[in-house]
């Protein structure tokens, strides 16, 4: 034990010695979590809409205020013909095209009916989808609305139709943020717990130095303790420093306990410094290590369900969440942090996680070797 | 020295392949007690892989080793209480201080308080480093921080000492006084086992052994290596011996 005190003396006295690691553990989680929920919104605005309004009478008018006066779109202009419309598109001055034909009041009087035509430009497929949804709700209610105003009310009963309402649960205004920031924040503690404890081995590799602490007493165990146990407490700390900024920033408190947040992330960073220090076994320059830490941090970014939806995933791409920590993780966050779960909803997460830990480690322990 | 010796390190046939090339080839030596051992060689010769089988940091292929009547198979990391090491590859912290080092390194071996703090007076005092204690290493000219590093790998009252190629790039005034401080540590008892390719060094040796593609080609007193070879100074021993070598540089 007294060995293990002064590893520890150590790598703490280095840590704080290094600007470059105090720069990575403050600055990376400010930053990120302040710009990347910003940008990377889901709420689709500023849809490029181009009008071609065939008819010009008053019913299209309220039509395309209607549209317009929603909030998510933009009118990039109003064409004669939707072949002038359509060179928007190409041009990419819009993303669709509503085009309300000819007699398209009048049809509504005498037919009862009308097609309106959207074309849309789905190179982006979100945007293009979800322009089109919004634009379908629009002409639904729109619908409504002039139903209401041609049939009189009467004695006879009116069409019977069908409404369909929703609530949102525990997100009730379907806050983008409630559901990303927490997200972003496990998407940290992964890289820095991970990438700053195999970067710290290897580079005592490219030193030398692990080949004299390889001539010492010293256990592989104690010294790979040494490693891990200050990489645990940074981890910790960049964690707490990600959920103050959750709070202060974006107003979000954690539904359930804090102290089941913190259970978990223990749990967590001894998997993911496991990982660390698996590839640090396997690499003998920084170099090589990064690009491995590279390479995995790019799966744990697109295939721990932080931006889509595991349950639309391939059956193989769902294998691939199952294996991988981080899936683990940012569900558990979501979990204790929108829905307010409780210990016993999260208890298999944390077994499964404490399994991955004690694998990844042992594994790094046995491949670790004094002796070669 | 006395007639009856010690054998702190003892080969027999000690063999290291790796893959088809064979490393080291056979050898078998022994080194008493005291003893100033030097192991000479061209780069590539086997010299390095001889000594980390010796540390136990590698594993030998075949043959006998026993070191400070350890076996190097079974017990490796018994060894390694009895040994200090300093490679050719810089081995202390650069970014911990000359006494952070002392104190780190005196710790993991294991020394008291009581122990590390005199131990530290004591090298920082013989090392004329009173004013640097706080420096940084990577402040420390080289020359300086080879001694330091040499200091801090008998910190532990080793039985024997390994040094891989110590005075690599050192100025011939420095190299001088980082002699004196291993005749001093020989002195006290500790075995020296020292590979080096200054020749002139291996004159300081009290035996010297030449390797050659792995094998061991000459073992003896320098002065009586000169005697056989019938010349006046190692430095021509060893080029009649390195021109039978076979292996380029590496």
């Amino acid at each position: 034990m007294r060995t293990l005190k002064f590893l520890l003396q150590k790598e703490f006295r280095q840590i704080f010695r290094n600007k470059n690691i105090l720069r990575m553990m403050f600055m990376t989680p400010i930053i990120q979590l302040i710009i990347l929920p910003q940008a990377a919104n889901y709420t689709i605005r500023n849809i490029n809409i181009a009008v071609v309004d065939l008819d010009r009478s008053t019913y299209s008018q309220k039509f395309v205020n209607k549209v317009l006066s929603s909030g998510y779109f933009k009118l990039a202009a109003f064409s004669q013909s939707y072949d002038k419309a359509y060179q928007l598109i190409e041009s990419d001055k819009a993303d669709i095209i509503i085009e309300i034909p000819q007699g398209f009041e009048s049809k509504l009087n005498t037919e009862q009916s009308q097609t309106v035509s959207l074309s849309v430009d789905a190179i982006n497929g979100v945007k293009a989808a979800v322009g089109s949804g919004y634009l379908t709700n629009i002409i639904q209610d729109f619908n409504g609305q002039i139903r209401l105003d041609w049939m009189q009310p009467s004695k006879m009963s009116p069409m019977p139709t069908i409404d369909v309402e929703s609530s949102n649960w525990y997100n009730p205004n379907l806050s983008y943020y409630l559901f990303m920031v927490p997200g972003i924040l496990v998407l940290l503690v992964t890289l820095i717990g991970g990438n700053m404890t195999s970067q710290n081995i290897v580079i005592e590799k490219e030193k030398g130095t692990i080949e004299q602490i390889n001539v010492t007493p010293v256990k592989k165990y104690l010294f790979i303790l040494g490693k891990l146990i200050p990489f645990w407490v940074l981890g910790v700390i960049v964690f707490t420093l990600g959920l103050v900024i959750a709070w202060a920033v974006y107003g979000i408190i954690p539904l359930g306990s804090i102290a089941l947040l913190y259970l978990f992330v223990s749990v967590y960073l001894i998997a993911i410094m496991g990982f660390g220090l698996l590839i640090s076994t396997y690499s003998e320059t920084p170099m090589q290590a990064n690009s491995l830490t590279f390479f995995f941090m790019q799966i744990f970014n697109m295939m721990g369900g932080l931006y889509t939806p595991i349950d639309s995933m391939p059956g193989w791409a769902k294998v691939i969440t199952e294996v991988i920590p981080i899936s683990y993780f940012i569900q558990v966050m979501r979990m204790i942090v929108i829905k307010g779960s409780h210990f016993h909803d999260i208890l298999p997460h944390i077994l499964i996680v404490l399994l991955m830990g004690i694998v990844l480690n042992t594994w790094a322990v046995l491949n670790y070797r004094k002796t070669t | 020295m006395g007639t009856k010796k010690e054998t702190v390190i003892r080969t027999k046939e000690l063999t290291k392949k790796f893959g088809d090339f064979i490393a080291v080839d056979k050898i078998s030596f022994e080194v008493h007690k005291g003893e100033i051992f030097g192991f000479l060689g061209a780069n590539g010769a086997g010299k390095t892989t001889a000594m980390r089988m010796l540390c136990g940091l590698s594993r030998p292929t075949s043959g006998e080793a026993e070191v400070a009547g350890i076996d190097v198979y079974h017990n490796p990391e018994d060894i390694k209480k009895n040994i200090g090491y300093m490679s050719q590859k810089f081995s202390l912290y650069e970014d911990l201080t000359v006494l952070e080092n002392i104190k780190f390194y005196a710790g993991i071996y294991g020394l008291t308080d009581k122990q590390i703090k005199d131990k530290s007076e004591e090298l920082i005092t013989k090392l004329d480093l009173q004013s640097q204690a706080n420096t940084l290493v990577s402040l420390l000219p080289l020359g300086w921080r080879q001694k330091l590093a040499f200091s801090v790998a008998i910190v532990h009252q080793p039985k024997i000492v390994f040094l891989d190629e110590p005075t690599g790039g050192v100025d011939p005034s420095t190299r001088k006084q980082f002699w004196d401080m291993i005749y001093d540590a020989s002195e006290r008892g500790i075995t020296i086992f020292v590979t080096t390719h200054y020749l002139d060094e291996a004159e300081y040796c009290d035996r010297i052994c030449i390797m050659v593609d792995g094998k061991i080609k000459a073992l003896d007193t320098p002065y009586q290596l000169k005697q056989n070879f019938k010349v006046d100074n190692i430095t021509e021993v060893f080029y009649q011996l390195a021109r039978t070598a076979k292996r380029g540089d590496d």
